[in-house]
């Protein structure tokens, strides 16, 4: 801190810093690390006790060539410091039953990317903030974790600073909020909402102990190698998504990603849509025998194609990575971290290039400006979705589709020998990965009848026993705030916040162990079923934000889950 | 501001580490020595004050010379610039008394050679003697005034005066605010707790936590050693002949014996965990 600098209007004078970076993820990190390198004085205010212990995603890190900026250019050495196994191979499995249709996708994953690496996000953030400390140490600020921000600092309307939970308020020329998917600043700023579960997608996800040799005679690598696989098709019944599995150094990654609205239509358990993976009898050549699950995480995501903010800026707040939706799922393409490093990077430099200006919004709006510029926000939101997804996302386009393709014609077209020749060609098209409407064609029935047509029938026997949901609670970490819960539902009854008994990763509609329970009280003679919750076994996901009616905040700084794998 | 933080080794009473013979007598030797665990909140006394008000904590402590581990801990485990180890053999056996004579003397001796002291800080009672009189008698001979059970603390270094939040526990617990002028003896309670509201704080508070763990793996380099010939006492007044307590005997006190008869029953035992819930019917009725 170089001056206390006061803020008119308000009483008492605040702690003043150029510049506030709102959480330490890759994002953040990225921000930081520009704002170091532009010798501008950078405080970075991380919740978690430690960065990444707040975090978790399915695991992959690309480097894109056409980015202006990669996580290795801002923080050399990561590659070998942070990120666990490259990704040398990569495959899609569509699933029918006990068919399994194999596509290589290495040509699309390999388009525009530079490299990509598998990481565990405990690992990778604790390093990041190491190093982010080291370089905003040398401007006067530095990292500060345990510290949740939870609100915006504001004078005449005008936002000026953050509020905090553990620090008096703090002033800042520059705002970076990179707090995640569940951002309480972008939604103070009213720039994003828990509205419509159509712009959502849940993850869960289990990280599997394995032997760095195991890894490489089951899945055929060298020690420098990494696979990922994909899967499609009915192994999730008519919930639309997918599931992956990673390799990393010694443990694998292992998870489930769905649209939240479709686990709310069809009630699904995510945790048993995960088992259903674990299970699936292809499975077995991998995680056959010895099944040993480290963490059992969540985590929502942002469908950038509908939610990635075309103006990420108030005042002198900017959005960045999930905060802002820069989350790009797209079919088989997910790219999330890149994104945030690459906005992190610009929203500096943005600051950089307007330092000085007397209107708080400039940085905000070059920062814009460059998201557009350097191509970023044509890969969140694609000009061809949204040119198709009004057509394809109809619901009438999805049932004629449906209907053609579960008749005889429609199998046999997609049954030829044509289409076994152009299905690779086609899935390794970004441009027609591009249009890929949301629908469950794409997810579940293609992949379904691909299978069926042009399927192997798996005959493995897959004796992997996954851990009950009661078990994958007490295997995590808490640090519970006892007596100051974060969630409160505001109504209780089953219509308006039923379906996060089942939407919720650690609920389940049979286990009273979870945080959302229902119960069906007597009152006057008459039966009602209510929803009750205990926050306790939360990880932090924020489904319920979504599916629920509650009043949704983070625990304080240090306090709920602290993932350990992540 | 300038600190001195008293600590004191301890047997290290936690389960696993603590050796008790036949008789229930402490078994010393086996029993490896650690800091008071009360010190602790001594020592974030004085490094809440060395945060906010920059300065310097010394750590210091009377015993044997193998109690420069429990100064190094003090500086590994929270904070201290450097370290001061009083330690004779002719200080050997000193009562609470004779203890802070000795350390008084110690602190005027850094007075007159080091520097003049605002605060000294210690934490309330020892694990092993239980007595809390050496914080206040150490004060009673430097005729300083001192403010225990403090729970939460701020300096106003212009004023040269201290305001202490004071925990009195009685028939019903108060929180007392009561204000000092320096240099003043603080004795910290358990329930002290350091607070850093201000981001600049908790920066300064990271670096001097990295910067005492890196300076106490050299923790000899900041160690000084003072013999009784360095503080010129009164061998009438110091060690055993300087102690009036005597401790005649010392009684374990032996556990209450066990009046009803115990049965056990392993958990994976299914007939046996059936026979609890049958026990257990009665009670769950209500009966």
């Amino acid at each position: 801190m170089t001056q206390t600098k006061p803020v008119g209007g308000l009483e008492g004078e605040y702690e003043h810093y150029e510049a506030i970076v709102v959480g330490c993820g890759p994002g953040g990190a990225a921000a930081a690390a520009r704002l170091a390198a532009h010798d501008i004085e950078t405080l970075v205010l991380e919740r978690g006790t430690e960065a990444g212990s707040k975090n978790v995603s399915g695991g992959l890190i690309y480097a894109e060539e056409s980015a202006p900026y990669t996580i290795e250019d801002l923080f050399p050495n990561f590659r070998a410091a942070a990120a666990e196994r490259p990704v040398t191979d990569y495959q899609i499995h569509n699933i029918a039953g006990n068919k399994v249709k194999t596509v290589d996708l290495t040509d699309l994953h390999e388009h525009d990317t530079e490299w990509c690496d598998a990481v565990l996000r405990r690992h990778m953030d604790s390093w990041l903030e190491s190093r982010v400390h080291e370089l905003t140490s040398e401007t006067g600020g530095g990292v500060l974790t345990d510290v949740r921000v939870n609100g915006l600092l504001r004078e005449n309307g005008q936002i000026v600073g953050v509020t905090c939970d553990e620090l008096d308020p703090i002033t800042a020329d520059f705002i970076v909020a990179a707090d995640g998917v569940n951002s309480e600043l972008a939604r103070d700023a009213g720039l994003m909402d828990w509205a419509a579960p159509e712009e959502w997608f849940q993850g869960v996800k289990a990280v599997v102990e394995m032997d760095p040799q195991e890894i490489n005679d089951r899945f055929g690598l060298e020690p420098d190698e990494g696979i990922a696989h994909l899967f499609s098709g009915d192994l999730f019944e008519d919930v639309r998504g997918g599931g992956f599995l990673y390799t990393n150094e010694d443990t694998l990654s292992i998870g489930t990603v769905f649209h939240l609205d479709s686990l709310v239509a069809e009630q699904a358990e995510p945790h048993e849509l995960l088992d259903a993976l674990l299970t699936h009898p292809l499975m077995s050549q991998w995680i056959g025998d010895d099944y040993h699950e480290l963490e059992y995480g969540a985590k929502l995501v942002p469908d950038s194609k509908k939610v990635a903010h075309r103006e990420p800026y108030r005042d002198r707040l900017v959005l960045v990575g999930d905060a802002g939706g820069q989350m790009q799922a797209q079919g088989p393409i997910i790219k999330g971290m890149n994104h945030a490093v690459t906005a992190g990077a610009l929203a500096a430099d943005a600051y950089m290039l307007t330092r000085g200006n007397a209107d708080p919004e400039a940085p905000g709006r070059r920062y814009t400006t460059m998201l557009e510029q350097s191509g970023t926000m044509a890969k969140l939101r694609p000009r061809r979705y949204e040119l198709t997804s009004p057509v394809g996302e109809h619901g009438l386009v999805t049932r004629v589709t449906e209907g053609v393709l579960d008749s005889p014609v429609g199998s046999l077209a997609i049954g030829n020998p044509l289409a076994k020749r152009l299905l690779p060609k086609a899935y390794n098209s970004p441009f027609l990965v591009g249009m890929l409407p949301d629908t469950q064609t794409g997810y579940t029935t293609l992949p379904a009848i691909i299978a069926e047509q042009h399927g192997r029938t798996v005959h493995w026997e897959n004796e992997v026993e996954p851990p009950s949901l009661e078990e994958r609670i007490g295997d995590l970490t808490y640090n519970t705030d006892v007596g100051n819960p974060h969630i409160r539902v505001l109504d209780n009854s089953e219509a308006a916040s039923g379906a996060a008994v089942y939407a919720c990763p650690v609920s389940a509609e049979d286990f009273g162990g979870g945080c959302y329970r229902s119960e069906t009280v007597t009152t006057n003679g008459s039966e009602e079923t209510l929803v009750s919750l205990d926050t306790q076994p939360c990880v932090e996901c924020g489904t319920c934000a979504i599916v629920a009616d509650t009043e949704w905040e983070h625990p304080r700084g240090g306090k709920g889950v602290e993932f350990r794998q992540g | 501001m300038r600190s001195i933080a008293l600590t004191k080794g301890v047997p290290d009473f936690s389960d696993g580490a603590v050796s008790f013979d036949e008789d229930g007598h402490l078994e010393r030797g086996k029993t490896p020595t650690v800091m008071n665990p009360n010190d602790h909140f001594a020592l974030e006394a004085a490094l809440q004050t060395r945060v906010r008000h920059g300065g310097h904590v010394s750590g210091m402590s009377m015993g044997p010379p193998s109690y420069s581990s429990v100064l190094e801990e003090a500086m590994e485990a929270v904070y201290s610039d450097d370290s001061y180890l009083i330690s004779d053999r002719a200080l050997a056996a000193s009562d609470t008394w004779a203890t802070a004579i000795t350390l008084s003397a110690a602190i005027e001796k850094y007075q007159e050679e080091v520097a003049d002291v605002d605060l000294v800080f210690a934490g309330f009672k020892t694990a092993d003697g239980e007595t809390g009189h050496t914080g206040p008698q150490t004060a009673w001979c430097l005729e300083w005034p001192i403010v225990t059970h403090v729970i939460a603390l701020d300096i106003d270094p212009e004023e040269e005066q201290l305001r202490a939040k004071r925990l009195v526990e009685g028939d019903v617990d108060e929180i007392e605010t009561v204000e000092a002028p320096l240099p003043c003896v603080v004795i910290t309670d358990p329930e002290f707790e350091p607070t850093y509201r201000k981001a600049a704080h908790r920066l300064e508070h990271k670096r001097l936590r990295a910067e005492t763990q890196e300076r106490a793996v050299d923790h000899d380099d900041h160690l000084t050693t003072w013999g009784h010939a360095d503080l010129n006492l009164d061998p009438d007044y110091i060690g055993l002949d300087g102690s009036p307590t005597i401790v005649s005997s010392v009684d374990p006190i032996p556990k209450a014996p066990s009046e009803r008869e115990a049965t056990m029953i392993d958990p994976t035992d299914e007939d046996g965990l059936e026979q609890v819930l049958e026990e257990c019917q009665p009670f769950a009725a209500g009966d």
